[in-house]
């Protein structure tokens, strides 16, 4: 590895044979202690239950070099809950940053464009009008491809919707608004009118929570992310200069229609499978990106870090919620009351600036 | 095969042209703006497209740079239609720069004007020293060296204009097409703005840019297209076209055309309604 002397004005560039990049120091330090501090909080909650098992062990166990007792414990019960996490966290944080750099707004999260509506609409509706037979029908996998399906549909629906010789922003997010307060209000509805015991299933879902994850629905979330972030990581290159807009993008040879189609369909998917695979969980995909910029202190939303923030703030907010409080409350509710004043403290610290 | 034949000839007949409109028809959905258009932009000098509102001027520069695609007719690149190019391959001959681009709030100048190499970049190659020094070399060409360390919404309006037309020299490109870089900039900062498209002239580059001041226009530039209603009206040298008949026919404007006092071009007074003295 050679650096590149020049002037402080130019960033500096790294080259590893045929690889060649910008170093930013402070942007790879910064990520590399958040995706540190995410694999420790990662492994505090691995070792949080009734039948508490400490650091060292927890880490030994994960790299192969455990006791069966502890194995048993980790891997089988304890692990799918502390990896849909992970997985949940990266994919909102990820999506999030996509749709605030599309929209080039920070409003823009998937919340807000009606992803998360969707996908809770058709996930409820399909708890409810299923009727007594709930539990026979509504297996958890079904309630999963449902959200997914919804998720995807909407987040289509919006984009179509507000095409209009490309996509402006603000024409996104208002019908992003709009999409979203009808899905809520069909979920409303549908709340209202079903059977106690429906509503009682839908409610805990759409709370978000990572509560009773097994094996079978985490791989399916981790390979989806997997997938996706690969999809993601080949078209971020030609999404840089995208930030200045759709004509200067142009002029710098990006294809720029394109590139954002593929971008903003991951992004939805991301949203999905995190929906499908946590149920609606609130304020991650608006708050990581923000937050990652700023400990950044990159002008854009970065993806890694922003995937990292997602992740350590979910993480976090379950270990919160299982251990600090009184009584175990779901994820959903305490990222929501973590993300929030986090965001505030951030844009309020940025103003005395 | 008609019509190829035909471009065929007349590609023999403007070969002189690095960047040509041929023919073209363009517009926005069903309205069409500009109709059946031919203009050839001579190498090495500064073009001006001029004309009223909605003539059609930056239609015109839209279509030439490629960010528009004619219904019909072609726009020719150094001998190839822009259309069958590759984003790309256009991005390393022409350089654009669009009306008042926004930049992400705290994004510094030399990371600005270092996205300007992206054409040259690769997803495994994405900064080499190559492109440090380009960079240099553009921002010192724009004198904005001392300001790299700056965000870009820290700069005064003609600051920030001078960083964007870095970034379009960093693409390395000898055409640049400059859609009205002197917008909602002060008389001062659009002189500043335009002495700088005048060095880049003299370094050899081709620009093509619109305009809206007049005056500005017939000083800075040695070839102006007037336009109106979607079709060209009269192009040639300042000297040449600029007159009170033409003033009268593209903008409706009557105007008296003098010798400029501190120039060689003409320059335009318009008479409005009030204080006017005319002997």
């Amino acid at each position: 590895m050679n650096t590149t002397e020049l002037k402080p004005s130019v960033a500096p560039g790294v080259r590893l044979g045929p690889v060649s990049f910008v170093w930013r120091p402070w942007v790879v330090l910064v990520t590399l202690l958040l995706a540190a501090a995410t694999f420790l909080v990662f492994c505090l909650s691995i070792g949080v239950g009734d039948f508490p098992i400490g650091l060292p062990q927890v880490i030994a166990t994960i790299f192969g070099r455990g006791e069966q007792v502890d194995e048993f414990v980790i891997m089988d019960l304890r692990m799918p809950r502390a990896l849909a996490g992970l997985v949940v966290g990266i994919a909102l944080g990820v999506s999030g940053a996509i749709t605030q750099s599309i929209a080039r707004n920070p409003l823009a999260s998937p919340d807000v464009l009606g992803i998360t509506g969707g996908a809770s609409a058709v996930a409820v509706s399909l708890v409810t009008v299923s009727g007594g037979t709930t539990a026979a029908i509504v297996d958890s996998v079904g309630l999963s491809a449902a959200a997914l399906a919804g998720g995807l549909g909407t987040g289509l629906l919006v984009y179509f919707l507000a095409w209009r010789r490309g996509v402006d922003g603000f024409r996104l997010i208002l019908i992003g608004i709009s999409v979203s307060a009808v899905m809520e209000a069909i979920t409303t509805w549908l709340l209202a009118t079903a059977d106690i015991r429906d509503v009682a299933l839908a409610q805990a879902w759409l709370v978000g929570s990572l509560d009773n994850r097994g094996w079978d629905e985490v791989r399916v979330a981790l390979w989806g992310t997997l997938v996706l972030l690969v999809v993601v990581c080949c078209v971020a290159f030609q999404f840089k200069p995208m930030h200045f807009g759709d004509e200067v993008a142009a002029g710098l040879g990006v294809r720029y229609s394109m590139v954002r189609a593929v971008l903003l369909l991951c992004a939805v998917l991301l949203a999905g499978v995190a929906v499908s695979a946590a149920g609606p969980v609130p304020f991650v995909a608006l708050v990581a990106p923000q937050v990652a910029m700023r400990l950044t202190r990159y002008p854009t939303p970065p993806m890694v870090a922003s995937g990292m923030v997602g992740a350590l703030l979910l993480i976090g907010a379950d270990l919160v919620a299982r251990t600090a409080l009184p009584i175990s409350l779901p994820v959903g509710v305490v990222t929501a009351a973590i993300g929030g004043p986090f965001l505030v403290y951030l844009l309020v610290r940025a103003n005395r600036r | 095969m008609v019509a190829q034949s035909i471009t065929g000839i007349e590609s023999a007949v403007d070969d002189a042209a690095r960047l040509a409109a041929r023919g073209v028809t363009v517009g926005y959905g069903a309205r069409t703006v500009i109709d059946d258009l031919d203009v050839a932009i001579p190498p090495g000098v500064v073009t001006t497209i001029i004309g009223p509102n909605g003539c059609g001027k930056s239609t015109l520069l839209r279509t030439l740079s490629r960010l528009l695609r004619p219904t019909r007719g072609t726009v020719v690149l150094d001998g190839d239609d822009i259309v069958k190019l590759k984003t790309r391959d256009v991005a390393k001959k022409l350089g654009l720069l669009p009306q008042s681009p926004v930049a992400p709030e705290g994004l510094t100048v030399s990371d600005l004007v270092a996205r300007g190499r992206h054409p040259h970049q690769s997803w495994l190659r994405q900064w080499s020293s190559d492109d440090a020094a380009v960079v240099e070399r553009a921002l010192a060409m724009t004198g904005v060296s001392d300001l790299a360390d700056r965000p870009v919404d820290s700069l005064s309006g003609g600051q920030r204009q001078r960083v964007w037309i870095s970034m379009t020299l960093a693409q390395g490109t000898d055409l640049l097409l400059l859609d009205e870089p002197t917008t909602y900039l002060d008389l001062a900062h659009a002189i500043d703005v335009l002495d700088l498209v005048d060095d880049l002239h003299e370094s050899g580059c081709t620009v093509v840019m619109v305009l809206h001041d007049l005056n500005l226009a017939t000083r800075y530039s040695d070839n102006l297209v007037v336009m109106r209603e979607g079709s060209i009206l009269a192009q040639g040298h300042p000297r040449d076209v600029i007159n009170a008949e033409l003033l009268h026919e593209a903008f409706g404007l009557r105007a008296k055309v003098i010798d400029d006092p501190v120039g060689d071009r003409p320059l335009i007074v318009p008479i409005g309604r009030t204080h006017v003295q005319l002997h």
